[in-house]
């Protein structure tokens, strides 16, 4: 049998990822544990035979060429407007119109794709959060118990609410990563479906739901009082659009 | 790329290009082949891109990273899905060796670490790779691939004795060939 402290501090000592006074308590029980030491020395060993090996594989040049090249793509337009803008005055003054008009235009369309986008990771996420089994942080059907367990780890007030009387029962809820941002996903049953709804803080005013399909599932997306949601499933998409009337009250 | 202005491609130039090594060695270990995993890099940097309007700060890095490692586990599902049902196998599966004949001495270590590693589960290899290679605190790992610290050490552990254990079985087996 293995040491109960080998999947926790016995890692985080090898990492040194303990505080000064752990490390210092762990120290205490690797002078007594049979197994502790052994193993450390094994992950020692392991360690030092990757980092010789050198089995880190850096970036080819021809990638990093395609990427410049796609930067200086996405900047091209930018730059060459410049020198005009110097040259002419009034064609300036007309050009910065159309620079002006082209600029709502695209941020318009720029948000659209941008909201699209995140759509599109959000399916993927949820995609893989039944493949992977992890669906719930906190399994629970109990609106305050997952409002608690969501409080102690988010900086905005979460609306956690079971609708198991209208057909949607809230099954708990976890913390996912979008783009560098945690968010918050509930997580409801509907029948055999399951439904996930992301749940992050924005700047962005209120809009009326957007609906979406991508690799067989559905998502609608819509921002109130600010805060966006978007609820994903392969229920249909008339379903969603009910679970937002219930979220959205 | 689209939607970078001049100031947000030097910003971006600065923070998230000196990360493209880091970007490509994680999909390389995830996907396992360098021609994927050069495609897939430029994917994830596109959406990098794309997306960098909503990165306000903080570890690029990591920030990153997690869009490798999406960008990868879709590009998995859709096509090599069957990689992925492999969760946590306890049965492992080690290539056979091409010709060991033919592997210099050298080279023989890291050949025989490399299909070691490469015959885990994508998500611990993708820990290990985060860890051993790229050097990622808990905290890092924990924000690259959204799973909680307690997590971390313990997919941790078990991914260091699956690849101790895939390279003991590995050896053995050679050992026996050799005799």
């Amino acid at each position: 049998m293995r040491c109960d402290f080998a999947d926790s501090l016995l890692q985080g000592y090898f990492d040194r990822e303990l505080s000064a006074a752990s490390a210092a308590e762990f120290e205490r029980h690797l002078q007594y544990c049979v197994q502790c030491p052994a193993e450390l020395v094994d992950m020692d060993l392991l360690s030092e035979r990757l980092q010789f090996a050198q089995l880190y594989e850096p970036a080819p040049a021809s990638l990093r060429k395609k990427i410049r090249a796609n930067l200086r793509h996405a900047t091209a337009a930018t730059a060459m407007s410049k020198p005009l803008l110097w040259h002419w005055l009034a064609a300036a003054a007309a050009l910065l119109l159309l620079a002006i008009a082209g600029w709502r235009v695209n941020s318009v369309v720029r948000t659209d794709d941008y909201q699209a986008e995140l759509a599109e990771e959000i399916v993927d996420a949820h995609a893989l959060s039944l493949q992977s089994g992890h669906l719930t942080g906190i399994s629970s059907n109990d609106e305050q118990a997952v409002k608690a367990w969501f409080k102690r780890r988010l900086t905005f007030a979460l609306p956690a609410r079971d609708f198991a009387n209208e057909g949607f029962a809230l099954q708990g809820g976890r913390l996912d990563v979008m783009e560098g941002r945690t968010v918050a996903v509930l997580v409801y049953a509907r029948h055999e479906h399951l439904i996930n709804v992301f749940i992050w803080p924005t700047r962005e005013r209120d809009t009326s739901p957007r609906v979406g399909s991508r690799q067989g599932y559905q998502w609608v997306d819509w921002r109130k009082g600010k805060i966006e949601f978007c609820a994903v499933s392969d229920a249909s998409s008339a379903e969603l659009e009910q679970l937002h009337r219930l979220i959205a009250g | 790329m689209n939607d970078l202005d001049a100031e947000d491609r030097l910003r971006f130039e600065q923070l998230v290009l000196p990360h493209v090594d880091a970007a490509f060695n994680l999909a390389r270990w995830l996907l396992r082949r360098r021609e994927d995993a050069e495609e897939v890099a430029q994917e994830a940097l596109l959406r990098a891109c794309r997306f960098f309007r909503g990165f306000h700060g903080g570890d690029a890095r990591a920030w990153l990273l997690q869009i490798v490692r999406n960008t990868c586990y879709s590009w998995l599902d859709k096509h090599r899905p069957r990689e992925l049902m492999v969760e946590f196998d306890e049965e492992l599966h080690p290539q056979p060796a091409a010709t060991p004949e033919s592997i210099a001495i050298a080279n023989e270590d890291r050949e025989r670490l490399s299909r070691a590693l490469e015959s885990l589960p994508p998500r611990f290899r993708e820990i290990l790779v985060l860890r051993e290679l790229e050097g990622c605190s808990y905290k890092e790992i924990a924000a690259i691939t959204s799973i909680p610290i307690g997590t971390v050490m313990s997919s941790l552990s078990r991914a260091r004795r699956q690849l101790c254990s895939a390279l003991t079985s590995s050896c053995h087996k050679e050992a026996i060939r050799e005799v």
